[in-house]
């Protein structure tokens, strides 16, 4: 028997929204306000789990068709590089700088590069969190 | 100061309405008799609770420092979502691992329904 659970579906179709917003919210507040790349990751990972949840798995991954262990890679990678840039500027390893910029839409914003570092936190963390949960799930 | 006296007084309302109907579900849970009579005090008094809480405590913080926070209008819609949703979901699950109705119950229409398929 087919259980039936458009409820769950058309419930997750809305508050999938709501999550990755609030998560991306949670990833760029992170410099002034409580937030930042690892519970910005975090709580992508959980809005995917939902997904896998309401739908199944082979559904979201034809739809995702991300690789999550190569995206914790990336992630690490990306966190190294940007700690190597400062290797290159001659400062200490890790070193961060950050300046004022003027964006067309935005107008005068801040722009720092921890926050290239922190892109690397939530990817690493979305990849390893996501791969734990689906390496669990699978049978065998 | 008679201003914020007024907006003590409105959240205070608000605050109370939250914690009250908290600890109405909370004695529902204890005394109703079984999964599905539970589970509807909880959800919708518990979450009626959530959201009165909730809604005070944006009033606060708009009134009285000005500040309007869309995280909390964001957390009452996702609670007023949510919460029904979950109710269903334990329902149903209980109902299809077959856990009895209590023996008060007169009437179990989805029984029907499902035998009669």
């Amino acid at each position: 028997m087919n259980p039936n659970d458009v409820i769950l579906r058309s419930v997750t179709k809305v508050a999938i929204v709501i999550i990755l917003t609030f998560s991306i919210y949670l990833f760029f507040g992170g410099h002034h306000n409580p937030g930042g790349g690892f519970i910005g990751g975090l709580s992508v990972a959980a809005g995917l789990v939902l997904l896998y949840l309401a739908f199944d798995i082979e559904t979201v991954r034809k739809n995702i068709p991300v690789d999550f262990k190569k995206v914790a890679g990336l992630g690490v990678l990306l966190a190294v590089l940007t700690g190597m840039t400062s290797i290159f500027a001659g400062k200490p390893f890790l070193n961060q700088t950050f300046g004022y910029f003027n964006l067309p839409v935005f107008g005068k914003t801040e722009l720092a590069t921890a926050v290239l570092f922190d892109v690397g936190v939530a990817l690493a963390v979305i990849g390893t969190a996501v791969t734990i949960i689906l390496s669990i799930s699978e049978d065998g | 100061m008679n201003e914020n006296v007024y907006i003590d007084i409105v959240v205070a309302v608000f605050l109370l309405i939250g914690t009250v109907f908290s600890f109405l579900s909370a004695i529902g849970l204890i005394r109703l008799p079984d999964v599905y009579s539970r589970s509807h005090a909880v959800s919708k008094s518990a979450s009626l609770g959530v959201l009165c809480t909730l809604f005070g405590t944006f009033l606060f913080f708009l009134l009285a420092d000005g500040y309007f926070s869309i995280r909390l209008i964001l957390g009452i819609f996702f609670v007023f979502l949510t919460s029904p949703v979950v109710a269903h979901l334990l329902n149903r699950a209980a109902y299809r691992s077959k856990v009895e109705l209590t023996e008060e119950s007169v009437q179990d229409d989805l029984k029907e329904f499902l035998e009669g398929k």
